[in-house]
């Protein structure tokens, strides 16, 4: 437990010591930000709070990015079998990465809420508990999901060249750049199919249609469970020696971790309203004039 | 061998169709400086690697301060300190962070602070990793091996890839461990330093003990004699010489004489004696000792380093 907590306090202190992560964590949500905040919303508290749910996605689930590139320059380095020689364990080294990281995005998130306060005058929130919890979950879960991208590839390329093929359906699929309302039908059901999809529609119904966490009980148990999963996944297939290649059964474990949203996801096709409360949710955005509910509480 | 702190019986180790180490055997005792000397591939890292607990081992059986690196890893790396090959550091991580983050996971850490300042890094205290020469990463490193006040040391190649002046240094730093009479094991493939710094020596070739014992043992035992390089006034009848005392081989080589002696005194005093009542003169004589580098070759055929 100390070597823990000795390792997150490096691994946060490196971490700020690196430009990438200051681009990708700072530079990039902020960037987003002010493009929904400033073009598409033209700058209206309302539909502010509509984006603020996908950006505050977009800040949660990059972690995942910095975070294998940070395991596999360990590996590729020869700096985890240095640390393989003193008694830290595998699970000391991928728990401190997913504390720090979740440290480290909670100044970006702060700072996403304050500057919808201060800059565009958002008042209201919607429910700060369920945004809480479903930052937290998709956080560590997304981390993880790094963890299990270092796993399986032997270089940095091959993280790179993964890290592209994941985070690209990620946020134009999930909503959390485009509307899931805005998607073609046949990219809405392919969207149900991904962890993303969950973590998007889910900040956006707590920030924006202020639903409590009770309501959110799919999306909070199905990223939880999966962290679950990929940490476990990631512990077994860690390796600390850089020649040591990716054993070919690791491949199929990977897909295997799949298999739970697959299965939500044709649950959700079949049975769902994700899709329908992403309508609405848009709907109500773009005539809020005509049926002008007070915008604090669309129900 | 039954309270050796390593042991080492009967080991192998292989990766894909490369067998790296084909039944290496050895023990080292407490407080002694023992080196693994060979050529690069020779399989020393590997056996080195088992023995920290960072590679399993395929047959054989080893042991460190009486655990098994395999099954007890976890209690051994309490007890074992590493300057590793091949290893780094993250470049932005200050010196002084290094040693206090690594002193961080063990129980009992040596004090940081006096580490620093042995290993002459107090300058370099708020370095980063990245900006560190050859010689002060490598001093770094072997001041992290020592931050958990090991039983047992193990420098793989301390000294590969420095310039002669470092290496010197990072000798002088090890020469005052072994006064401490630390127990350490060192893999090397430089001969001067198997012979400066250790007190037992296994010749490691293709993944086989060739040759095991002290430098000296090493030496005198296979067949490492003393060259002895004449040149006389006279021209001398090879056989005469060949017959002096403690003379193995004597011939005649581009109008010096080459004498291979296992007692070089008794057969410089025989030589002198010799050419005194022949009424011949001694022009030059220069002497070679045996290294490990002769043993070497007399026991692999080769080069240490081709």
């Amino acid at each position: 437990m100390r070597n823990f907590a000795t390792l997150t306090r490096m691994r946060i202190q490196l971490t700020l010591r690196n430009k990438m992560f200051v681009f990708f964590s700072l530079v990039m949500p902020f960037a987003f930000f002010f493009l929904y905040a400033g073009i598409f919303a033209k700058g209206q508290p309302q539909v502010v709070r509509f984006f603020l749910g996908p950006v505050l996605s977009l800040t949660v689930m990059g972690s995942f990015w910095g975070l294998s590139a940070a395991l596999v320059m360990f590996r590729e380095q020869g700096i985890l079998r240095r640390f393989h020689v003193t008694p830290v364990t595998a699970s000391d080294m991928l728990a401190s990465s997913i504390v720090a990281n979740y440290v480290l995005i909670f100044p970006t998130v702060l700072l996403l809420f304050f500057l919808s306060r201060v800059i565009f005058h958002v008042t209201h929130f919607g429910d700060l508990l369920s945004s809480f919890i479903l930052i937290s979950v998709g956080a560590i879960s997304f981390s993880s999901m790094g963890l299990v991208v270092a796993s399986v590839t032997n270089t940095m390329q091959e993280t790179q060249v993964i890290n592209q093929l994941v985070w690209l359906p990620l946020i134009f699929l999930s909503g959390a750049t485009f509307p899931l309302a805005f998607l073609p039908r046949i990219a809405q059901k392919f969207s149900l199919f991904m962890p993303a999809t969950y973590l998007v529609q889910g900040l956006q119904r707590a920030i924006y249609d202020s639903v409590p966490i009770w309501q959110l009980g799919v999306q909070v148990a199905s990223l939880a469970f999966w962290a679950v999963l990929t940490f476990f996944l990631s512990a077994q297939l860690f390796r600390w020696e850089p020649e040591v290649k990716v054993p070919r059964k690791a491949k199929l474990l990977v897909v295997a971790t799949a298999i739970p949203f697959l299965l939500l996801g044709l649950w959700e096709n079949k049975y769902g309203n994700i899709p329908a409360q992403a309508q609405s949710a848009y709907d109500s955005l773009n005539a809020p004039a005509k049926s002008a509910p007070p915008p604090d509480s669309p129900k | 061998m039954a309270n050796s702190i390593l042991q080492v019986e009967n080991l192998f180790k292989r990766y894909g169709n490369v067998e790296a180490v084909r039944g290496v055997s050895f023990s080292v005792e407490e407080g002694e400086v023992f080196g693994l000397l060979g050529p690069n591939g020779a399989g020393k890292t590997s056996t080195v690697e088992i023995l920290e607990g960072l590679r399993d081992l395929d047959s054989g059986r080893v042991s460190v301060c009486g655990l098994d690196p395999q099954r007890d890893s976890q209690a051994l790396k309490h007890e074992i300190g590493a300057a590793l090959q091949s290893t780094s550091l993250p470049d932005k991580l200050r010196v002084m962070e290094a040693l206090r983050l690594f002193a961080g996971f063990y129980k009992k850490p040596r004090n940081p602070e006096e580490l620093l300042k042995r290993f002459g890094l107090e300058e370099k205290r708020n370095t980063f990793y990245s900006q560190l020469s050859g010689g002060q990463k490598q001093r770094l490193a072997l001041a992290m091996a020592l931050v958990n006040d090991p039983k047992v040391l193990f420098f793989d190649e301390p000294t590969a890839g420095l310039d002669p002046q470092v290496r010197r240094e990072i000798y002088d730093i090890i020469e005052e461990l072994k006064r401490e009479k630390k127990t350490i094991l060192i893999t090397t493939h430089y001969i001067e330093e198997a012979e400066r710094l250790c007190d037992r020596v296994a010749i490691v070739d293709h993944g086989k003990v060739v040759a095991l014992g002290t430098p000296r043992e090493l030496k005198t035992r296979s067949g490492g004699t003393t060259r002895i390089e004449v040149r006389l006034a006279k021209p001398e009848a090879d056989g005469a010489l060949k017959n002096l005392d403690g003379v193995a081989d004597a011939r005649e080589v581009d109008g010096a004489y080459v004498i291979h002696s296992n007692r070089p005194p008794q057969t410089i005093v025989a030589i002198v004696k010799h050419l005194e009542a022949e009424g011949n003169e001694l022009v030059s004589l220069e002497i070679f000792s045996p290294s490990l580098e002769d043993v070497f070759i007399e026991m692999t055929g080769r080069r240490l380093r081709d």
